[in-house]
């Protein structure tokens, strides 16, 4: 039985697979990078920014970890279309539409890691890099964010691997991913199950791949004198 | 140099305050402290904990803005609301505290490099080159690259000088730079204290290091409830038969370290 | 669609729909639960514990973050618990997301601990402490404040994800959601509505962690709006 399931595995499943692969790194990838960005960017703002500019990002981050993602990939890609400025509108192919949607809403989960580690530095830090004449930018930039960052990692690991499995949510607007297209196989070959355990293995090896990544990141940026596991 | 300009240039102000206040809530802590400091003098600030010195420090570059008063930098007034003009009086007043916080991130040549890059703009490799001057100059050129967690106490404070004075500081101000350190650290900070007072840095210190200061200070600056209460070189304070406030409070700590006034 | 009609059928289904919050609000503070007290002893493992334990625990978190959901579900109601002599969806719920959060949260408080500056530990140790008294007294309370923000991404990552116990047929949220829209026709009203009350539950957790987070907020570290 095992072997019966390999072959079809391997001569119906995993040719559609190893394609759509790449369509889902092609996602994953970007979405990843902007989405960091963006959450440093934005868990900056939400500490240190003007007051206006703080309330604006915390709204920001309170819609997007409020609604499901779903709803803000349809918005994207169906309703943005629709909204016309002065005659204008802008219109996303599925993969854009699902590369914003993904950073968009990742930024507002790294913003929040990135604000908790912010907010463990201690304020001796500021206090040096101000009397070394740092002007507020340069502090935060040159000094906090640095730690912050670091500090920040094991959480941002979390989001990364949430976005890689609800990418597969891009199926939903027609992107053909790897669920899109474990689904069209599926459908054709009458056998789910083989169909979605075989899809499941490679969302598990993309999730390994991650960690293994986040994990050389983590060990290279550690610095001496913080709690870590021991060698 | 002439005899008379290198007496001109002794006298010359560098930095003067006047009438500064702070309050925290209702807790009055500085008050109406005025004090001036001349080209390439020590002045040694002491007191009783509490008694605000840490705080007439941070005012002095505006860490803590204080709540009035006045702050003049080489007769140039500085508003502290200005703030360019405050990064860039900052730059020139260099401060040493007390638990040392030196980057955690960065190595000992990155700390002192940071601002010279950053600050100032000078490129990477003339601020390393700078920065390892500064770090041999207190003996710590060998540690480089350590990290902050991977120095002793004495080192650390050593490289928070060194940092400091890769700004060119025309000032320095020290809060209590060696309390945070075990005897046998405090003398390797001390001696760096001492060659840059030797060498002509203008540098205000709060210590309870008495012995050691009173060789150095050209005045002892006691402060009691935020005020400034008694100031004049420590010979005078210390006088045999002085009956200061300074002398009495000396010669407590003194017992208590078992060091002769 | 008809306006009226569509106000008829949320109004009609509200108790109902309220019966449905307080069971994803039970799953969720069940599943958080446990998440949270599987989570705890999993981070200090991995930070403290010895090779061998600190490599279960990587295991662990790779499998519970690495499978999706749905497949945990399928294999703890139909595979695993049966054979405990458990049989509520209601319990494979919470125990399916509880494991997975357990994981999740795990990481979030090993950020927290590895940002605490190594001497807190020594100094514990230096009062003569044992391990487990430094971890739980020193360690913890001030890794678990410092972790409420990234724990609050959890919360309302969960809360969503709840969802997804509908297919064991949970009546929570979305399940009744879908067997009003059936009986109503009207999908699109009951969709948005759900989506209101997730909306609403989300904005109240993350206004109580935030209030959390500011009452138990330590003196020294920086704080908002001060550079
Ligand atoms: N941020 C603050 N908020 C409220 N009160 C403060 C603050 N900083 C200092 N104080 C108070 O101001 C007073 C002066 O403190 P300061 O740190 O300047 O004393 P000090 O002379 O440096 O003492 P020590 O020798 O112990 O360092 C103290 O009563 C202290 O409680
Ligand atoms: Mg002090």
């Amino acid at each position: 039985m095992l072997e019966e399931y390999w072959l079809f595995a391997s001569e119906r499943v995993m040719p559609g697979l190893n394609a759509a692969l790449l369509v889902s790194a092609r996602l994953i990838v970007p979405s990843a990078l902007y989405g960091a960005l963006l959450g440093v960017i934005t868990g900056a703002i939400r500490v240190y920014g003007p007051k206006p500019v703080r309330r604006v990002a915390d709204a920001y981050v309170s819609l997007f970890r409020g609604t499901p993602l779903v709803v803000q990939l349809y918005f994207w890609y169906f309703a943005l279309p629709y909204i016309r400025v002065g005659g204008f509108a802008i219109v996303l192919d599925a993969m854009q539409a699902s590369i914003l949607g993904f950073a968009l809403c990742s930024a507002a989960y790294q913003s929040e890691y990135i604000r908790g580690g912010l907010l463990s530095i201690r304020s001796g830090q500021i206090k040096a890099a101000r009397a070394l004449g740092m002007n507020p930018m340069q502090t935060v930039l040159h000094v906090v964010l640095p730690q912050a960052v670091r500090r920040a990692l094991p959480g941002c690991g979390n989001e990364v691997v949430y976005l890689i499995k609800y990418s597969s949510l891009a199926s939903i607007i027609t992107v053909n991913e790897l669920t899109g297209t474990a689904r069209s196989i599926a459908k054709a070959t009458f056998r789910p199950i083989e169909a979605y355990a075989t899809v499941a293995v490679y969302y598990l090896l993309l999730v390994t791949l991650a960690v293994w990544l986040l994990r050389w990141l983590e060990d290279r940026m550690s610095i001496p004198g913080f709690e870590r596991p021991r060698d | 140099m002439s005899v008379a300009s290198q007496a001109k240039g002794q006298n010359q102000e560098i930095l003067r305050v006047e009438k500064l206040n702070k309050s925290f809530g209702t807790n009055h802590v500085l008050k109406d402290a005025t004090l001036t400091l001349r080209k390439g003098e020590l002045k040694v600030l002491i007191g009783p904990s509490g008694g605000g010195k840490s705080t007439l420090l941070q005012c002095m570059n505006f860490l803590i803005p204080p709540d009035s008063g006045r702050i003049w930098l080489d007769g140039v007034e500085i508003l502290g609301h200005k703030k360019r003009e405050l990064y860039a009086y900052r730059q020139q007043v260099g401060m040493i505290f007390q638990d040392f916080n030196l980057f955690d991130h960065l190595s000992a040549l990155g700390n002192v490099r940071i601002a010279l890059t950053r600050v100032r703009g000078m490129s990477r490799k003339d601020a390393t080159d700078r920065a390892m001057a500064e770090l041999d100059r207190v003996g710590l050129a060998a540690k480089a690259g350590l990290y902050p967690a991977q120095l002793s106490g004495g080192q650390k404070q050593r490289v928070s000088i060194a940092r400091a004075l890769a700004m060119d500081p025309k000032v320095l101000l020290l809060d209590e730079p060696t309390s945070a350190l075990d005897p046998e650290l405090i003398g390797e900070v001390l001696a760096v204290v001492k060659d840059l007072a030797t060498a002509g840095m203008t540098m205000i210190m709060a210590t309870h290091q008495i012995t050691f200061s009173a060789q150095l200070a050209s005045e002892f600056v006691f402060m009691e409830q935020g005020a400034i209460i008694e100031h004049d070189s420590p010979a005078a304070l210390l006088a045999p038969g002085a009956c200061t406030r300074t002398k009495a409070f000396c010669a407590k700590i003194n017992e208590l370290t078992g060091e002769p006034v | 669609m008809n306006f009226e009609k569509a106000l008829r059928a949320i109004i009609d289904s509200l108790p109902y729909m309220l019966g449905g919050v307080w069971v994803t609000v039970g799953l969720i503070v069940g599943a958080l639960a446990l998440g949270f007290v599987l989570g705890v002893p999993l981070a200090v493992i991995q930070v403290y514990g010895r090779t061998l334990a600190r490599r279960l625990v990587v295991l662990y978190v790779w499998l519970f973050r690495g499978v999706p959901i749905l497949v945990l579900i399928f294999l703890f109601y139909f595979g695993i618990l049966p054979h405990l002599g458990l049989d509520s969806a209601f319990l494979a719920g919470v125990i399916v997301l509880g494991l997975t959060s357990a994981a999740y949260q795990s990481q979030i408080f090993r950020g927290a601990i590895q940002s605490l500056p190594a001497g807190q530990l020594k100094a514990a140790r230096a009062l003569g402490m044992t391990d487990t008294q430094a971890i739980s007294c020193i360690v913890l309370p001030q890794a678990l404040r410092l972790s409420i923000p990234g724990w609050s991404n959890e919360f309302s990552i969960l809360l969503k994800d709840s969802a997804l116990v509908m297919v064991i047929s949970v009546q929570e949220i979305m399940a009744r959601t879908r067997s009003v829209a059936g009986r109503t026709h009207e999908p699109v009203a009951m969709a948005l509505f759900a989506g209101v009350l997730f909306f609403i539950l989300t904005w109240i957790g993350l206004r109580l962690l935030r209030g959390l987070e500011r009452r138990v907020r330590i003196k020294g570290y920086s704080q908002e709006g001060s550079v």
